[in-house]
């Protein structure tokens, strides 16, 4: 590699300045000749028959062109995608909108087509439904239960699928023991929240055949692919854009139901077509994330080593499987050994299915479930050996050496220091005298807890899924690099861009970075998993490194000598020991462009592109401290202090990767003090606004302190790991772990998330704080 | 509300600039911004006035346009993020959060923005915590705030110095 020169630096984002004058255009914004509008009718019964569905006077309603049912749909588009290659999987068919019955509040039954907006919602009230309503279960556990109602029919119970893994004589290990430390941990549901809900548009343009779907997606290719599966259509008719896209965090990382309807409404219409999600809407029928509940166990000696760990959980799936959706927990089990040396392992992993929305990937999608178990186990082990956390994980830890690391769970961790980043981490909160301060405090009846999590995760998804990049030097100097990643505000237009820039020794200013449109971009996969920079952004390298030798080849004809006496720097291949001959990079473009003297066999044009598949994926690290105060009177939380050290290999943008880890540890955060999912009994959608689900605001945290340490990856060439999730899979157990050793005194080993002040109030009436002093 | 209404005409400013239309009276100021105007600047995250990515300035306040009906607007004087900007010279919350990057899908920045507008104009010097305060009312997804509160400090401080700057051009 070049010397770097924009790689690594602090470069402002090439992205902003439409977006801060209002001149992003996400899907809402898109507005076109003709163009309908469409709204979704959706169920309000958890489960049931339906019965009748009259929709006569909808159609009379002034300005409704169209209604559809489920049953005028279901031969006319497919049903829904979903992936995994699980032979215990039960796969229900999951119908774009519902046929016979619904199973969920918020499935779409009819969709009314009108001129405006106004005029749709009006008619969805005219749409007379009959249901009969079914019994309902929304507990995962009692779902699995004998008895309980069985949601989809065609199997005897509402198993959705089991996963397990098994690695040596775990029986063995937990015979040997010294100490057996348990515990149950419920992950509740997420809703993911991005500020812009879901949107799609769709078009078709009758002469060309051609559908285009403006959709609000993290996957653009993938997306075409399904549609085409989906309505049955040409893949190379569809095209797909994803436009400005406010915020996923993988709850654009689908297939739904509407961007598969809008097509078809498009198609049958001859219409251009509109949906815009309510935030209602977007509760209720956008996939929600987490959803676990576990009993953890693990074998310990007296000096704190882990022997063994078994781990039964129940995931809850929701009442139908959206793309990803079987693939989530899965990953819980393999990144649950953590950053531990743990001989021996059991994972059991049962999926129920529940009258509730699906659940699927939601930043971080099973790793922080994985980190919440494992870290919460470290902080009781702790606690039940009165050993310091940070001692025990010390213990557990891989040495730097040891690298790469072999999990019980039968992956390979590529690099890693855990030792260097809890240090680092430590010093930069000052433990000792936090330890200290604690102790001081509370003997005046003041309780501050200090949280430790020292987390691992997996990222650059990952073999499997390759990401496709180009570069293209124009005959003017001016560079177009096409990415198949889909970013949506993590700012690649400006990370990619610096790549290029350095690769090729061309200005910033006169790249362009191209992405989001599968009519643009030739190939793709997405933006999801950590993986847009580490994977994506090694494809926008190759390409860039292929395009430079084509330079340098087309420079050796040009200028007469062998390429290997070229010297390529500062934009120009220039001879060995001659200074004066040599041709800059924009030279070269417009004599590959004109093509009147090319090398034999060398094709027209400066541009090359590459896929890139890494080999193994890549295991970001770090070490989130956190501190608090907690007010047993009121059960109020102050977070005093946070501090994270985390380590995502080479840094191309550190800006960006600063505001990726902030955002991401406010999200954990969120996780583990407000946010929460609530069915009641009846399946109904208590959370079903912003009013009811509560965000983490700006002024619930106190400035973060982030470091980095850098440990390189050697899976790709740029040593790249990825830092997308890093944030909020760290957090949630550094918040936990410091309420509960703030509230250690009155007793309290475990609160499950989140921790509103009404259980923290609750779990201390009535308790005396033990003599202040000791942990 | 299924019988056709009838329309209400109003008039008001936009961006310094005069309007009028006839509207229905359910249309709320949002929907005529973004649908009618075609101002699609300010974005609707909640529809109950929770998340602040619809927030514009009426009448010198930052209010949340969702919740207000267009006729309520009657007479009155509307900034949106189109109109913060002088011609190509961006105003100095926008340069901030640009600098800082306080932006990271963009969809709440407008409303941030103009929340921010009217804390500075409130309270040319504000402390982080009176900034993270007056930021309550909008909900950001994507940053952690941190980043925001450091572009509202910033933008604090080049507006504080900028009569300074303009004595000694």
């Amino acid at each position: 590699m070049p010397v770097s020169k924009l790689v690594g630096a602090r470069i402002k984002r090439r992205e902003d300045p439409a977006l801060i004058r209002g001149l992003g255009q996400y899907v809402d914004d898109v507005r076109l000749p003709e163009m309908l509008h469409v709204a979704v009718l959706r169920s309000p019964h958890a489960h049931a028959k339906i019965k009748s569905i009259d929709a006569a006077a909808a159609r009379q309603h002034p300005g409704v062109v169209a209604v559809v049912t489920g049953e005028e749909l279901r031969d006319q588009i497919a049903t829904l995608p979903t992936t995994a290659d699980n032979p215990t999987l039960r796969i229900p068919k999951h119908h774009v909108l519902a046929v016979d019955k619904v199973c969920y509040v918020g499935e779409g039954v009819a969709a009314v087509v009108a001129e405006d907006r106004y005029a749709a919602r009006d008619a969805l009230d005219l749409i007379q439904m009959e249901y009969e309503p079914l019994p309902v279960v929304t507990d995962p556990e009692k779902a699995l239960a004998a008895g309980s109602p069985v949601i989809h029919s065609e199997w005897p119970d509402n198993m959705a699928f089991r996963w397990e893994h098994k690695q040596g004589d775990v029986d063995k290990a937990f015979k040997q023991a010294h100490r057996i430390v348990k515990q149950r941990l419920v992950h509740q549901r997420l809703a993911p929240i991005a500020i812009e809900t879901r949107g799609v548009v769709a078009r078709y343009l009758a002469p060309e055949q051609q559908l285009t779907v403006w959709s609000a997606t993290q996957i653009p290719h993938l997306l075409k692919t399904h549609l085409s599966q989906m309505l049955k259509l040409p893949e190379n008719l569809v095209r797909v854009i994803a436009p400005d896209v406010g915020g996923g965090f993988g709850s654009k990382l689908n297939v739904y139901a509407e961007e598969a309807l809008l097509g078809y409404l498009a198609l049958k219409l001859n219409r251009p077509v509109k949906w815009s999600e309510e935030r209602r809407e977007n509760m209720q029928a956008t996939i929600h994330g987490r959803g676990q509940v576990g009993d953890v166990e693990a074998a310990v000696k007296k000096d704190g080593t882990i022997l063994g760990l078994r781990y039964k959980v129940v995931a809850d799936i929701g009442a139908y499987h959206q793309l990803f959706t079987p693939a989530i927990p899965p990953f819980t089990g393999l990144m649950l050994s953590g950053c531990y040396k743990i001989p021996t392992i059991s994972i059991e992993v049962i999926a129920a299915f529940t009258n509730k929305m699906s659940t699927d990937a939601y930043r971080g999608a099973g790793r922080p479930e994985a980190t919440y178990v494992i870290e919460r186990l470290m902080d009781r082990i702790a606690q039940e050996l009165k050993i310091d956390p940070v001692k025990l994980r010390k213990t557990n830890f891989p040495a730097a050496k040891e690298f790469p690391f072999k999990t019980a769970t039968g992956l390979a961790y590529d690099s890693g220091n855990y030792q260097l980043a809890l240090n680092r981490a430590l010093k930069l909160a000052g433990y000792e005298k936090l330890r200290r301060e604690q102790k001081r405090m509370r003997s005046r009846g003041r309780y501050l807890g200090i949280g430790l999590s020292t987390y691992v995760e997996i990222c650059a998804m990952g073999p499997g899924f390759w990401e496709y990049g180009k570069v293209e030097v124009d005959a003017d100097g001016k560079v177009k690099v096409c990415s198949g990643a889909s970013p949506h505000g993590q700012g690649q237009k400006t990370s990619f861009a610096q790549i290029v820039a350095d690769q090729l020794s061309v200005p910033l200013k006169d790249i362009e970075v191209v992405h989001g449109d599968t009519a643009a971009v030739a190939k793709g996969i997405g933006t999801f998993g950590s993986r847009a920079t580490a994977v994506g952004g090694i494809a926008v390298y190759q390409a860039a490194e292929k395009v430079r030798e084509k330079a340098r080849e087309l420079a050796s004809h040009l200028l007469e000598v062998d390429a290997d006496d070229l010297v390529f720097s500062d934009g120009r291949f220039g001879v060995k020991g001659v200074p004066r001959k040599a041709l800059t990079i924009q030279q070269i473009a417009q004599q590959a462009q004109t093509a009147k003297n090319l090398p034999e066999g060398m094709e027209p044009g400066l541009s090359a592109d590459s896929t890139f598949e890494p080999a193994n994926f890549t295991f970001p690290f770090g070490t989130h401290i956190c501190v608090v105060e907690v007010e047993p009177q009121t059960g109020n939380v102050e977070v005093r202090k946070y501090v994270a050290v985390d380590d995502c290999g080479k840094v191309i943008n550190p800006l960006l990767v600063d505001g990726q880890v902030q955002g991401g540890i406010v999200q954990g955060v969120g996780q583990a003090l407000y946010e929460g999912v609530v069915y009641d009994e009846n399946g109904q959608l208590v959370t079903g606004s912003l009013m009811d689900y509560a965000l983490p605001r700006a002024a619930d945290l106190p400035r973060l302190q982030l470091a980095r340490t850098e440990t390189p990856s050697p899976v790709n060439p740029l040593g790249l790991k990825g830092i997308g999730e890093a944030g909020t899979i760290g957090s949630t157990p550094a918040v936990v772990s410091a309420v509960v050793d703030a509230l250690a005194p009155f007793g309290v080993t475990h609160i499950d998330m989140p921790l509103t002040p009404q259980k923290i109030w609750t779990l201390c009436q009535g308790k005396k704080a033990a003599s202040g002093g000791h942990r | 509300m299924m019988e056709a209404v009838a329309k209400k005409r109003v008039s008001l400013r936009i961006n310094g600039v005069e309007q009028a239309y006839e509207v229905e009276p359910r249309l709320l100021l949002v929907d005529l911004l973004r649908d009618v105007v075609g101002l699609t600047g300010t974005h609707v995250g909640c529809d109950t006035s929770i998340c602040g990515a619809c927030t514009v300035m009426l009448n010198g306040a930052a209010v949340k346009s969702c919740t207000v009906l267009a006729v309520q607007a009657q007479g009155g004087d509307v900034l949106t993020i189109e109109g913060l900007a002088n011609g190509d010279r961006l105003h100095p919350i926008q340069e901030a959060f640009w600098e800082c990057h306080g932006l990271q899908c963009g969809f709440c920045t407008p409303g941030m923005i103009l929340s921010a507008h009217q804390l500075l104009i409130r309270n040319p010097k504000p402390t982080e915590n009176e900034i993270r305060h007056a930021l309550d009312g909008n909900l950001c997804r994507c940053t952690g705030y941190q980043h925001i509160v450091d572009a509202v400090q910033y933008a604090a401080k080049r507006m504080r110095e900028k009569p300074k700057t303009r004595r000694r051009s």
